[in-house]
């Protein structure tokens, strides 16, 4: 029950490499190791932000799926344009659930999919004409959009189609942004390089387009809420915490976000930032260009909320510091409610996390609100610099992996035996079948908000739900039950 | 010839983000720091260094500037 020693977690991860061949056990063996929170800097221990390996099963995704998926995608006053074949944009369409309001079809286009539909002779001529032509079909029959994105899929760079004049061309036409993305899927090893991408084209396109126009009246108190892809509503549920502290909220990149919000958020005093990994671009660069300072937050259980309201608002005056302590003080006799309930139900379980490139250590402080043990977290796409938060927040001797494959994790868990599993869908049944409960970690099992206080009240009674669900017990056949217990009794 | 952002981070150091490499470190010495000329050799925390051109003035922070690796 109690958590691995550090030489049992390093015999673990040699007993797990075995399987390789030298050269690939040589390459997987950088990116497994054993948590050690005194170390300043986690190059040491672990590589991370390189090329899979061929052969091996990975859980990543592509830079379009950076770009179209997790940037840009939720702007939904915008038509993200799949230029390439239907695929791409058929299969990622509305399905990442981050939730806006608004007529979709009408001045929403959030869980549509608009594609080139490349066919042979796109491929053979070259593409830029029927973009041309797709962009004025947009205008016809959406006129309400705010702008148009043009995702590229990988034959766009193959054949080297130039979107970005049609691009030039048509913004012009149509005084609206119009963006071209390079992200192709062939570029980078993982969509870590598309959320890239994609905070360049706003920076290049679309920032500037407010540059010299002070006509937004802005307040001391402005705010833009940025790297929070309003996943089952968790930007909601983050906003109405931050409002209520005083502060007025002027933009929520991206998600539920719209055009004149990206536009709007160098007006604003500070940038908060939660998801670091693929927003933290944009902070930097609005940081030198707009003198706006950023800052991390984390919105994953109380302890993290109050930590980062009282952060928050230390860089304000005393009304919202004030404010804060308001907040503060409101839903703290909720939330001890909900640990005084669910706590008592999953007090010193262990979980294991492999998630994408923030949330692995970002609701550490969730789980441990709970009473639970995080032994295990990875990251799909994370660098350097995210390792280097995470090993200061996870336990010693835990297990830290970087692009896990799809074997090195069942084995993980299969030795480690958490008692939760929180990652993607892919991983889902896999571990369902071998007998652990698993939350979805991307979608919140199409639960959710997690984000807030709110959220923090809806993981708890998911965590609940699935860890002590009563098929647990019903795992094993009838029959076969009776003969253990019979053994057990004999 | 990395491009480098050079900032200052809560506890007022100086740190140096090379984007390329999601390497963030802190500056444990920078050549010239005082008025009237800024930049040089500028060594980190992880003992890698790089030399910026100097500057005449202290410029406002953050900055992005072109580096050599030394």
């Amino acid at each position: 029950m109690c958590a691995m020693k550090r030489e049992e977690a390093e015999a673990l991860i040699q007993e797990v490499l075995e399987v390789y061949p030298e050269k690939a056990r040589k390459d997987r063996a950088k990116h497994l190791a054993v948590n050690d929170p005194s170390a300043e800097s986690a190059k040491k221990c672990i590589v991370s932000n390189r090329k899979s390996q061929p052969g091996v099963m990975t859980i990543r995704g592509c830079a379009y799926a950076g770009s179209k998926g997790v940037v840009w995608g939720p702007v939904k006053d915008v038509v993200h344009i799949s230029h390439g074949p239907v695929g791409c944009g058929q299969y990622s369409r509305a399905g990442r659930r981050n939730y806006y309001t608004g007529h979709t079809g009408v001045n929403a286009f959030g869980t549509m999919n608009f594609t080139s539909d490349f066919q042979e002779k796109d491929i053979v001529f070259g593409g830029d004409k029927k973009l041309e032509k797709l962009i004025d079909e947009i205008e016809t029959l959406f006129p309400l959009n705010k702008g148009i994105t043009i995702q590229s899929e990988c034959p766009v760079g193959l054949i080297g189609d130039d979107i970005e004049s049609v691009s030039k061309k048509k913004g012009k036409e149509l005084d609206k942004p119009v963006v071209p993305l390079r992200c192709e899927g062939f570029r980078g090893v993982s969509q870590s390089l598309g959320h890239h991408i994609a905070n360049d084209a706003i920076r290049d396109w679309v920032l500037p387009r407010r540059d010299g126009d002070d006509r937004f009246e802005s307040t001391p108190y402005d705010v833009a809420l940025t790297g929070d892809y309003n996943i089952g509503g968790d930007a909601w549920a983050s906003r109405i915490l931050l409002e209520e502290m005083g502060l007025r909220v002027v933009a929520q990149w991206s998600g539920d976000g719209t055009m004149s919000e990206l536009e709007l958020a160098p007006k604003a005093k500070v940038n908060l930032l939660h998801c670091y990994r693929s927003m933290n671009y944009l902070a930097r660069h609005m940081e030198e260009k707009y003198g706006i300072p950023w800052m991390e937050y984390n919105f994953f259980g109380p302890t993290k909320i109050a930590e980062s309201l009282r952060k928050i608002a230390a860089l304000f005056d005393d009304k919202i510091q004030e404010g804060a302590e308001r907040v503060i003080a409101k839903y703290q006799p909720q939330m001890d409610a909900v640990i005084e309930k669910y706590r008592p139900r999953l007090e010193g379980r262990r979980v294991m996390l492999y998630v994408g490139g923030l949330r692995p250590r970002h609701v550490i402080g969730a789980y441990e609100d709970l009473g639970m043990e995080v032994v295990g977290a990875g990251y799909e796409f994370a660098h350097n610099d995210d390792y280097d938060r995470t090993i200061k927040d996870m336990g010693d001797a835990t297990l830290l992996f970087d692009d896990i494959t799809g074997y090195e994790l069942e084995r993980f868990v299969q030795r480690v035996r958490p008692d939760l599993v929180g990652s993607g869908i892919k991983e889902k049944y896999i571990f369902q079948k071998m007998g652990i409960p698993f939350r979805q970690m991307h979608s919140w099992d199409y639960s959710g908000p997690y984000h807030g206080y709110d959220g923090f009240a809806i993981f708890a009674r998911d965590m609940d739900m699935t860890l002590n669900n009563p098929c647990w017990d019903q795992l094993k056949a009838p029959w076969k039950k009776a003969a253990a217990e019979g053994a057990r009794a004999a | 010839m990395p491009s480098v952002m050079i900032n200052r981070t809560a506890s007022g150091d100086l740190s140096l983000y090379v984007p390329k490499k999601d390497l963030e470190e802190a500056i444990v010495s920078l050549e010239h720091e005082g008025p009237g000329r800024w930049g040089g050799e500028v060594t980190l925390a992880d003992g890698s260094r790089y030399f910026l051109e100097p500057m005449d003035e202290a410029p406002r922070l953050p900055i992005t500037l072109r580096a050599r690796r030394l």
